[in-house]
């Protein structure tokens, strides 16, 4: 049987922020692809072009930021070329976007019923009475009272925002919810409860989540799909719990090794020494090589490319004599 | 394999340090405030009869959710909030008796605070020496110019800014956010401090550049021989440089101990609670899948009980009418405590069953929410 067409194919897609210098390659010829239902995470340091990334398949970006090559298909439609007016068709009903901060994303001065209310009726003909029916659903899906349809944004705890976020987002069961750093200002227990609640409401209701975080840890039971970003590049792609259990780009072991765990034996963290590069300026040859413990003097000069290394794709040199598995 | 510079040194083996006089005490130390308009009486209780102690060239982790009341702690300690009650000692002596400003200022000088944002706390129109001249001269009048520039080197040399005269000419904007944590460590330096505060200062920073700072403390404490409180949500970080952890919930310090002992035998069921919810790519996945949506309590007119009963999983009849105090759980040798019914008569705890079916939700009084 043929698997199902997927829901988002993005084919190199590369965005440019034109500057008073070179213009800076914030996502470079990324390739990725999102099946119905499926729970993609991409991480990477800030800076690496995870948010960039998100607001091009998104159609949000706005200048000085420009997709300048590849393409984004969703549910086999070109999202890239697609009319202001389709556009606004399909967001919110097929897909909606979930930002970083709550605290920007909703307005201070309206009620959280209020600002439900204008989510819907911007993009369909409903009733009062259906708009307060399905504002009710969405909170108590979410996890929170609908007595809090009342509440401005100040009065809900940073969790609560949060929810309120997701809520809004889910307010026509779109396929696909795109969401930048969602529990990224909330504390590690509701951090913890908000993605449990993302991940039960995805199985749920069935949409793809394209997920972005800079803590690899916070997807490790969550997602299916993991893509490791470093300075506008995919460096590796493959299955969550394959590449916990066996990294293979040193980026990703360097990520792996940064954050702390409370079981087992206390060990010595390890960083990742040196910072990103200026993505106006990126280094030649593997963008990683200035940092990398295994460098090797082809990294000075040879742009590796991403290629299958058992199970994942990866991109770097230390696999390039690896055959190609034979089918 | 080589030890990276970025390494972490683990805090001492031993656990926590042999008793030494308290660098800083507290004494019931509770603060309150007045919500709801003029004619409200209702109070919220933000910290409550808190006990702790802090020693020399010791770093203590002060745990907790958002709204547990930490910040507000480590605003009385820092002297910018007036305590509803109880006491605070520095070095044996009540900050009630500090009169002058002199004195005031000699204190904040020995304990600066380290805030959480790194993009809010310096100003944004001044260049970076800017803030560490003026601590500085607030706090070294005996420093000539040539002094004080030379001080205002070392302390960005010690916490990793080199060449410091690189940095001094910066302004914020120019920085990572890693380093502008550092800057605001570099600030409290300045003023020959033996205590810091650092109220979460690495929870807004990305995870890979978190590791360089909690490093960071740990050689403060080694090479300047001071003490810290270290402020975080994240208890699976504070393994990493506390000798110490307080947990808070509510207002309260509900558990504190050696950090290896509290984080291997945690008898509160907030500390498990906390414990369960640090992400740990390592754990099984049932394991992890414990979660519960209980929000951060309302701290509003809280009556007689234990605070965290609308979500514990073991409460009983008697939590809800009697506070739990603190008592040692560790057969009396009283360096591990927790304040909590079950805990104090009960070994070791099992692990925990599923906190969404248990317990109830309190009564929420209005549009506005919990926590
Ligand atoms: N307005 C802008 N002008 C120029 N460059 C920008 C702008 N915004 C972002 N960039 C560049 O794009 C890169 C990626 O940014 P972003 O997508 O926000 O990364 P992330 O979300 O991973 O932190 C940054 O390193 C920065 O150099
Ligand atoms: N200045 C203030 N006025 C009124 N309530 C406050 C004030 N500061 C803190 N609170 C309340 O006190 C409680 C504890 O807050 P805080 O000390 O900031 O906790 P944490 O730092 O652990 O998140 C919260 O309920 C908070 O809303
Ligand atoms: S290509 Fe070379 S420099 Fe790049 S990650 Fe692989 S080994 Fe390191
Ligand atoms: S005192 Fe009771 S409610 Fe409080 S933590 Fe202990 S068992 Fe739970
Ligand atoms: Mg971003
Ligand atoms: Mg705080």
């Amino acid at each position: 049987m043929q698997p199902a067409p997927p829901i988002l194919e993005v084919r190199d897609l590369c965005v440019e922020y034109a500057t008073a210098g070179r213009p800076v390659g914030a996502v470079d010829h990324v390739s990725l692809d999102l099946g119905a239902g499926e729970f993609l995470a991409i991480v990477g340091e800030s800076g690496c072009g995870k948010s960039t990334l998100l607001f091009a398949i998104a159609r949000l970006l706005s200048p000085p930021a420009r997709v300048v090559a590849g393409a984004v298909r969703f549910k086999g439609r070109d999202m890239l070329g697609m009319s202001e007016r389709d556009l606004r068709e399909v967001r919110w009903r097929e897909f909606s976007v979930v930002m970083q901060s709550a605290m920007n994303a909703l307005n201070p001065v309206m009620t959280i019923g209020a600002q439900l209310g204008d989510a819907m009726t911007a993009h369909a003909r409903l009733s009062a009475r259906a708009v307060q029916d399905r504002s009710r659903e969405v909170l108590r899906l979410i996890g929170i009272d609908p007595i809090h349809l009342r509440a401005y944004p100040h009065q809900l705890s940073g969790g609560m925002r949060q929810r309120a976020m997701i809520a809004m987002a889910l307010l026509f069961t779109p396929d696909l919810v795109i969401m930048d750093e969602p529990t990224s200002a909330v504390d590690v227990v509701a951090q913890r409860s908000l993605m449990v609640q993302i991940k039960e409401l995805q199985q749920q209701l069935g949409f793809a989540v394209l997920f972005v975080t800079h803590d690899m840890s916070l997807v490790s039971h969550f997602s299916d799909r993991l893509a490791v970003m470093y300075a506008g590049q995919v460096v590796e792609v493959g299955a969550t719990r394959t590449l916990f259990a066996a990294p293979q780009h040193p980026y990703t072991r360097g990520l792996m090794a940064a954050f702390p765990s409370i079981r087992g034996a206390r060990q010595s963290l390890r960083g990742i020494p040196g910072t990103p590069p200026d993505l106006g300026d990126a280094p030649p040859g593997c963008r990683f090589h200035p940092r990398c413990p295994s460098m090797m003097d082809r990294c000075r000069s040879d742009p590796p490319v991403l290629a299958p290394v058992s199970q994942a794709l990866v991109r770097c040199h230390l696999y390039d004599d690896d055959v190609p598995p034979q089918h | 394999m080589m030890m990276s510079p970025l390494s972490t040194r683990p805090p001492s083996e031993d656990g926590p340090r042999a008793p030494t006089e308290p660098l800083l005490q507290t004494v019931g130390l509770t603060k309150h405030f007045p919500i709801g308009g003029l004619l409200s009486h209702h109070q919220l209780h933000a910290a409550d009869g808190v006990d702790l102690v802090i020693r020399g060239r010791e770093i203590v982790a002060l745990v907790g959710e958002s709204g547990s009341g930490k910040s507000t702690l480590a605003r009385l300690l820092a002297m910018i909030y007036r305590p509803t009650r109880g006491e605070i000692r520095f070095r044996g002596r009540s900050l009630a008796t500090l009169r002058s400003r002199r004195d005031v200022l000699e204190y904040r000088g020995r304990v600066p605070m380290v805030f959480q944002d790194p993009y809010s706390s310096l100003n944004p129109v001044f260049r970076v020496s800017h803030g560490i001249m003026r601590a500085i001269k607030l706090h070294r009048p005996d420093l000539s110019g040539g002094g004080r520039r030379a001080e205002a080197e070392r302390v960005l040399r010690l916490v990793g800014l080199a060449p410091p005269a690189d940095f001094l000419d910066k302004f914020p904007h120019e920085l990572s956010g890693g380093q502008r944590q550092r800057i605001g460590f570099a600030q409290a330096l300045a003023s020959r401090p033996l205590l810091i505060l650092a109220d979460e200062p690495v929870s807004m920073l990305d995870v890979s550049i978190r590791i360089g700072l909690l490093n960071l403390m740990a050689e403060l404490r080694e090479r300047e021989q001071l003490s810290l409180l270290y402020i975080t949500h994240d208890i699976a970080s504070a393994r990493y440089v506390a000798d110490r952890l307080l947990v808070m919930y509510a207002g309260h310090i509900v558990e504190q101990g050696g950090t290896e002992e509290v984080l291997q035998q945690p008898r509160h069921p907030y500390t498990q609670l906390l414990l369960a919810a640090a992400p740990d790519p390592m754990a099984e996945i049932g394991v992890s899948s414990w979660a519960e949506l209980g929000e951060p309590p309302r701290v509003v007119d809280p009556g007689p009980g234990c605070r965290f009963r609308w979500r514990c999983p073991r409460a009983e009849a008697v939590c809800s009418s009697i506070d739990p105090e603190l008592r040692s759980v560790d057969g009396g040798a009283g360096i591990h405590l927790a304040a909590c019914h079950v805990a104090a008569r009960q070994p070791p705890a099992s692990p925990l069953p599923d906190a969404r079916t248990a317990g109830q939700a309190p009564p929420t009084a209005g549009a506005a929410g919990r926590g």
